[in-house]
């Protein structure tokens, strides 16, 4: 693996960029594995990395069903933040959070983690109220967010319109400043080949079609469309088609998949500083560095595997951005896409063993699995390794769902996350 | 007349002179002419910079796919937009177009230092450095990124203008009226259905408005143009231009935008400047035709350089001339046909260089007697000009090198790589591709649509073809429609039908690492960054194409996905096909924000919901609050009071003497049929089969998780009728949760659900004086304790209204609500304020609402309880029924955590030094922790209580009612709070006060 710096981009600029190796090989799969991972997304490829690393297992395959990064992971709004209210999320977020601002050096590619705030605009009383909740949880959990008055909302983000006079006027917001943004792709991209460099096959355009057991029950590998694979432990992060997957070794998981859109605008200059997200009013927003308003929409009200979502969400959500930020009704859309978030009753993740020996699972991200990625992916691997949890993922488990003992944070928000 | 307009040739009108400025530049074009049309025949091409390299760039296209021709344009205060294609933006009286990413100017621009050091900005260079030392990215390079990055500049002033939207049903939508698309419409028509033709363009014709010299039917082209569409008009095809079908939905939904005023110099009042279209068609068919491919090599760039087929289009529908001394490069017979008009209209064509080996002799015999030099098996190897073209080297391929070159000057390259069909709004519908070799593109397949592709999108070609073939599309979707048609014989002459072959990359002369052949123009990508991606690893398109930016422009890869792909795939060494395609994803081109909001905007934004009293509590001072959709008065000040002296007067009066709210938001649902009473104990916690007609009982919904969802007061009007009332956010949440099990679980079960929230106002009265007040104004009911006592419900009148009458108390006191039909809302209201004075009536807002609730412990769903709270949680477990069979929730809140010991319990909480507490605090046993703390609970409301004299709280403490008396903390950012858990009920305990004194005279 050449190493990323500028020495290195200046040596092979002379040479014209003509000794630049792979970043991760095309790898065929072998007949066994010690750990078969399902998902080549951040969260997979993750975990793969983590395994390799920090538990020394590398015989280690991460098999997808098309190209890597290609699923959520390619696809969200990238924002990451942790102000979250209960104590079980708040731990794995800002775990995340920690691990986020040295990924960048840690995988020795840059993720462009960029630390721009993220603002959380209230509308009604009952935003205030729930803000305020947040606010103090978040206060007495180490976790940095504070209140903003509208003022200081429009001092943080100029674009924004604090008149009384909107449909719902701004009334505040709950700032993180240590929350912000990172470039999807490199995140994938990134553990790909920090994985593969310790020894991980990463096996594309190979869908996984079923986990075979053996007959007492435990994992014994998978059929792929490439054929059966050998495998001591098998862990399945495979998003809105993980129901679909462990549906195979009789696990059923309490998901539903939906559709979730996104778009972006023309790329313009610098006009946009921080994340802006607003639940009331359905709509969040930040501006890549090659100058495109990132925006997220909600949820398709159906649920659907079809990667492909209506005008009328995107028609509301485009609505809510230019109620908020007048000043961007003649900027134009460039590109609108979906994704299928796979969501779970308590709106929480699933970071667990599962009822066959040796088959782990880590889903029901939701609309905000991305700023979980180096978190989930570091505990998750730790659970694969050592067949127990994490301290940090252990609140996240399955049976969560029969023992009621939930992590609620969509009833408790009044955000979307 | 200036420069290079061609006198006779176009059809832009030369005697109507337009002008403009260009970067404060004054310039005069003629009417139909486009900015970029305009320019040209000003002999200016240099229109803008690039992204990366910053390198001089000028229009390559003619229509929508422009890469490089992005300019600013503003007519006024507020009317400014970046990125704006020069090819497409129309010229009017006074426009202002600015040029964009250059600094200090458009000619000499800093920026483009970065072109020479393009070594070290090569493909994902970013992903490999600005890492050291770590907090420099966020600080330092990102921002500096950032700002090197974007194209225009983002409007920063709101937008006077308007937006529309309208619905349109038909049975056929045609997209593309070119000779296709006209076709189809006519064989459609004939047929009699309805049919919707449109184009993105100010006209229809497409392709035949860049040939005039064809012939169909004997007819020129533009003339039977001109013929054909008064008949289209004239046997009812409603034909809109300037339209764009952005988008490709489910189940034949089109979306489409129209450009109404972005022409014009003179807006007319109370016009929108666009209009979204939401098109439901039975059938569709797209026409949408192809794109001329770029040809790749070292300074294709170059403003000059531009493709053969749109040089055409220039001349022959704008009268320009792109060149004097123009050379064609092309890989295509397209192009010798553009040579030839370029050169039969004056121009000097310096040679046409073709990568082939043979070409038609029939072309060649054309040139020969105009006299244009021929350089076949050559290529072109550099272009030079710092800010247009002025020479170009042209080599003799051998053997696939570039052998000794030649240096020919000239002032435009025209350049053609073949066509590439459109399929971007075919491929929206999830439609499936096939690789067609010969063609060396893809081709549609199959749609789970009901879509047709005709002409130049299937890979069709020369006019006579696209004719029949939007002919027997438009036969087929009539067929489809249940009507006849038939295809009609089209003649056509003077066309010239080409062929060509595809190539992935002109050869050079120069080291592959060193050329710069652009694939996407505007994002800088070369073919050897491509090149390089596949060296690093990236094998899938997609990994290609995020990792150097290819297609990612705001042409959105119409000019570079195809190219990009077979140098991937020749990189790989891989047929296409296994390389794969981008997705296309909408809209097709770049499309205004202010068109997909529409009318919602400002107070339109979401509907404002305002009750039959709205206008009463406005009128009288009241200031609102939102609640959901609904504005609902918070309070009632007098004059020179702040909401807390005015809430203090409003529940010291009501408890008094009588307060009046206006409680229309609740939601209400009428459950009505024989087995309402089994629906009703199915979906309530309560038991319902015991209540009687003419009495009612507070209801509690959880959902199927054991946890609270809503709540309110129930009214048994009848045997089979409940008038159920939901809290005013659930009411949609209740109706579509019961409209849900109705259908999917209890369909056996014979019951209807009507929401009637908005058929009923309803007005709350309560205070002591609230029965001495209302009975003499009621009808068929006497309001007495025992004719009428708490928990009651009757139909009667009321003030001589029809009225469903409760007996309800949300305040400890007592109380009525008195439904009436939502128009006499404001008439019943107005009765009982005159009829309350002499009783001292106060109007009340929420705010009040809210403490007088919260005095006497009554919860409020979503406040008190957030979706984690159980009924015995909130201590209402009296209201959860012991001897049901089911009921919604009842398993869920058997599960182990929800009867655990440690839950957390809805108490209340008086603080000791008598502070109020902020909602949403977070309370803990042991103050002197360190971070991260035990929070075992919450402030979930908090008033000051005019009734107890000082502040009290209601909050979750774990196990909190088996703490009664104890202390808990609230540490805040300045100070720890102590407070005592209390009962959550403050006033009245007893609840005495909602009697009717027994011989009360009334």
């Amino acid at each position: 693996m050449t190493r990323f710096n500028a020495f290195n981009l200046l040596k092979n600029a002379v040479s014209s960029n003509k000794n630049w190796t792979e970043q991760w090989p095309d790898s065929q799969p072998k007949d066994e594995y010690d750990v078969v991972i399902v998902g080549a997304g951040g969260h997979g490829l993750g975990a793969a990395y983590y395994l390799a690393k920090e538990h020394g297992i590398t015989n280690v395959a991460v098999i997808d069903k098309g190209w890597l990064g290609g699923g959520n992971t390619g696809r969200n709004t990238t924002i990451i933040r942790s102000n979250y209210l209960y104590d079980e999320s708040a731990k794995l977020y800002d775990h995340s959070v920690d691990l986020w601002e040295n990924l960048s050096q840690e995988l020795n590619y840059n993720v462009m983690y960029s630390r721009r705030g993220v603002l959380m605009l209230a509308h009604n009383v009952h935003d205030v109220q729930s803000f305020s909740r947040h606010i103090h949880a978040n206060r007495l959990n180490g976790v940095d967010n504070r209140w903003l008055t509208p003022q200081e909302c429009k001092d943080y983000c100029p674009p924004l319109s604090i008149s009384q006079h909107a449909r719902y006027p701004v009334m505040g917001g709950a700032l993180q400043e240590r929350a912000g943004t990172a470039r999807h792709d490199a995140v994938a991209w990134g553990y790909a080949r920090g994985a593969a460099a310790r020894g991980v096959d990463i096996i594309q355009n190979c869908a996984v079609t079923a986990i075979r057991r053996h007959p007492d029950g435990s994992v014994a590998g998978v059929e792929t469309a490439k054929g059966f694979i050998k495998a001591k432990k098998v862990a399945v992060s495979a998003a809105g088609h993980t129901s679909v997957v462990m549906q195979t070794a009789d696990v059923r998981l309490p998901l539903e998949s939906y559709p979730l859109q996104a778009l972006v605008s023309e790329p313009v200059k610098p006009i946009f500083p921080c994340v802006v997200m607003s639940n009331a009013v359905h709509a969040y927003i930040s501006q890549s560095d090659k100058g495109e308003l990132v925006i997220g929409s909600g949820t398709d009200q159906y649920t659907s595997y079809s990667q492909r979502g209506g005008l009328p969400l995107i028609e509301h959500t485009v609505a809510a951005i230019t109620e908020i930020f007048p000043m961007f009704n003649r900027m134009r859309m460039l590109r609108k896409w979906g994704g299928i978030v796979d969501v779970t009753p308590d709106r929480s993740a699933i970071i667990s063993k599962t009822p066959v020996p040796n088959l782990y699972v880590n889903c029901g991200w939701g609309t905000g699995g991305f700023k979980a990625t180096p978190g989930a992916a570091h505990t998750f691997a730790w659970t694969i390794a050592k067949d127990t949890p994490h301290p940090i993922n252990a609140p996240f488990t399955l049976e969560r769902f029969q023992t009621g003992r939930l992590i609620d944070e969509a009833a408790a928000a009044a955000v979307a996350h | 007349m200036t420069t290079y307009r061609v006198a006779g040739k176009g059809r832009v009108d030369t005697g109507q002179p337009v002008t403009f400025t260009f970067d404060g530049k004054r310039f005069e074009g003629c009417a139909g002419d486009t900015v970029a049309s305009a320019l040209l025949a000003n002999g200016v091409h240099l229109m803008g910079r690039s992204f990366k390299y910053h390198r001089p760039r000028g229009p390559v296209t003619a229509g929508s796919e422009e890469p490089n021709a992005l300019i600013g344009t503003r007519r006024g205060a507020g009317q400014f937009e970046p990125n704006t294609r020069a090819t497409v933006q129309e010229i009017w009286d006074g426009l202002e177009t600015t040029s964009q990413n250059k600094f200090p100017n458009l000619k000499f621009d800093i920026g483009a230092i970065n072109d020479f050091a393009y070594m070290l900005f090569s493909a994902g260079f970013y992903y490999k450095t600005f890492m050291w030392p770590k907090n420099f990215w966020h600080k330092v390079y990102e921002p500096f990124i950032r700002k090197a990055a974007g194209l225009g500049v983002s409007p920063t002033e709101e937008d006077p203008d308007t937006y529309a939207s309208r619905n349109l049903h038909c049975d056929v939508l045609i997209v593309g009226a070119g000779p296709t698309g006209l076709a189809a419409a006519r064989a459609a028509a004939v047929g009699g259905v309805n049919v919707v033709l449109i184009d993105e363009n100010v006209e229809c014709g497409g392709t035949l408005l860049s040939k005039p010299n064809a012939e169909i039917n004997g007819m020129p082209s533009w003339d039977w143009l001109a013929a054909e569409l008064v008949s289209l008009r004239s046997l009812g095809v409603k034909i809109m231009t300037r339209t764009t079908a952005i988008g490709y939905y489910h189940q034949n939904m089109i979306g489409m935008v129209e450009k109404l005023t972005d022409h014009l110099s003179d807006l007319p009042k109370d016009t929108p400047r666009e209009r979204m279209w939401h098109v439901r068609a039975k059938q569709v068919i797209l026409a949408q035709g192809a794109l001329e491919k770029p040809l790749v090599f070292h300074g294709n760039d170059r403003p000059g350089v531009m493709l053969a087929g749109s040089a055409q289009t220039y001349l022959n529908r704008y009268g320009v001339l792109v060149g004097k001394r123009p050379v064609i490069i092309t890989s295509h017979d397209s192009a010798w046909d553009a040579a030839f008009d370029l050169a039969d209209a004056g121009a000097d064509v310096r040679a046409i260089v073709d990568t082939r080996e043979t070409v038609d002799e029939e072309l060649q015999s054309q040139a020969r007697m105009r006299g244009i030099g021929m350089k076949l098996s050559h290529t072109v190897t550099a272009t030079s000009g710092r800010l247009r073209v002025s020479s170009i080297r042209v080599n003799p391929i051998d053997d696939g090198k570039a052998g000794d070159g030649l240096i020919i000057p000239c002032d435009a390259l025209l350049m053609s790589g073949g066509w590439t069909p459109s399929l971007h709004l075919f491929s929206h519908t999830k439609g499936s591709l096939t690789w067609n070799e010969d063609q060396t593109t893809f081709l549609p397949k199959d749609t789970p649509e009901d879509c047709t592709i005709a002409g130049a999108s299937r890979g069709l070609w020369g006019i006579e073809n696209v004719l029949i073939d939007g002919a027997s599309a438009g036969v087929k979707v009539a067929m489809a429609l249940g009507k006849e048609s038939q295809t009609r014989q089209h003649k056509v002459t003077h066309d010239r039908i080409g062929s060509g072959v595809s190539q992935i990359e002109l050869p050079t002369d120069k080291s592959s690492g060193k050329a710069k052949a652009f694939v996407d123009f505007q994002n800088d990508v070369t073919a050897k960054d491509l090149r390089l991606a596949v060296r690093e690893g990236m094998r899938s398109i997609e990994h290609v194409k995020r990792y150097t930016t290819n297609g990612m422009a705001t042409d959105q890869g119409k000019m570079s996905n195809i190219n990009g792909l077979n140098i991937a795939a020749d990189a790989l060494n891989k047929p296409q096909p296994q390389v794969g395609l981008t997705t296309f994803r909408p809209p097709y081109t770049p499309t205004t924000f202010g068109a997909f909001a529409g009318y919602h905007r400002g107070d339109h934004f979401e509907i404002t919901r305002k009750t039959q009293i709205d206008s009463w509590a406005q009128e009288n001072g009241a200031v609102f609050e939102p609640v959901g959709q609904w504005r609902r008065a918070r309070y009632f000040p007098k004059r020179g009071e702040d909401m807390d002296t005015a809430v203090g007067r409003e529940c010291r009066t009501t408890r008094a003497h009588v307060g009046i709210f206006d409680a229309s938001t609740l939601g209400k649902i009428e459950v009505v049929g024989p087995d309402a009473v089994e629906f009703m104990n199915r979906m309530y916690t309560n038991p319902w089969t015991k209540l009687a007609a003419g009495r009612c009982r507070y209801g509690l919904l959880l959902g199927d998780d054991g946890f609270i969802r809503d709540d309110g007061v129930i009214g048994r009007m009848s045997q089979d009728c409940f008038h159920v009332t939901t809290t005013t956010g659930g009411a949609a949440r209740v109706m579509n949760m019961m409209e849900d099990y109705l259908q999917t679980e209890w369909p056996d079960l014979d019951v209807w659900l009507t929401s009637t929230t908005e058929n009923w106002s309803t007005i709350a009265l309560n205070g002591p004086k609230a029965a001495k007040l209302l009975a003499p104004l009621v009808d068929g009911v006497e309001l007495t304790e025992d004719a009428f006592p708490h928990m009651s419900c009757a139909e009667c009148t009321v003030a001589g209204m029809p009225a469903r009458l409760f007996r309800v108390s949300f305040t400890g006191e007592i109380g009525f609500e008195i439904n009436v039909p939502a128009p006499m809302g404001r008439k019943l209201w107005e009765t009982l304020w005159q009829a309350g004075q002499e009783h001292g009536i106060t109007a009340y807002g929420t705010e009040t609402m809210h403490v007088l609730r919260a005095e006497k412990g009554y919860i409020i769903v979503g406040q008190d309880t957030d979706g984690t709270v159980t009924p015995y949680d909130a201590g209402m477990g009296w209201a959860v029924a012991k001897t049901k069979k089911d009921f919604v929730g009842m398993r869920g809140l058997m599960r182990p955590d929800l009867v655990a010991s440690n839950r957390r319990h809805l108490v209340g909480l008086l603080t000791e030094d008598g502070t109020k507490l902020e909602e949403g605090a977070q309370i803990v046993f042991d103050p002197h922790q360190a971070i991260p703390m035990t929070m075992v609970g919450h402030v979930t409301s908090s008033y000051h209580s005019d009734a107890m004299g000082r502040p009290i709280a209601l909050a979750l403490v774990e196990c909190g009612q088996n703490r009664m008396g104890e202390t808990v903390y609230i540490p805040m950012p300045d100070r720890t709070i102590a407070a005592k858990i209390t009962s959550t009920v403050f006033f009245d305990p007893s609840n005495s006060r909602v009697k009717i004194p027994s011989g009360e005279m009334l």
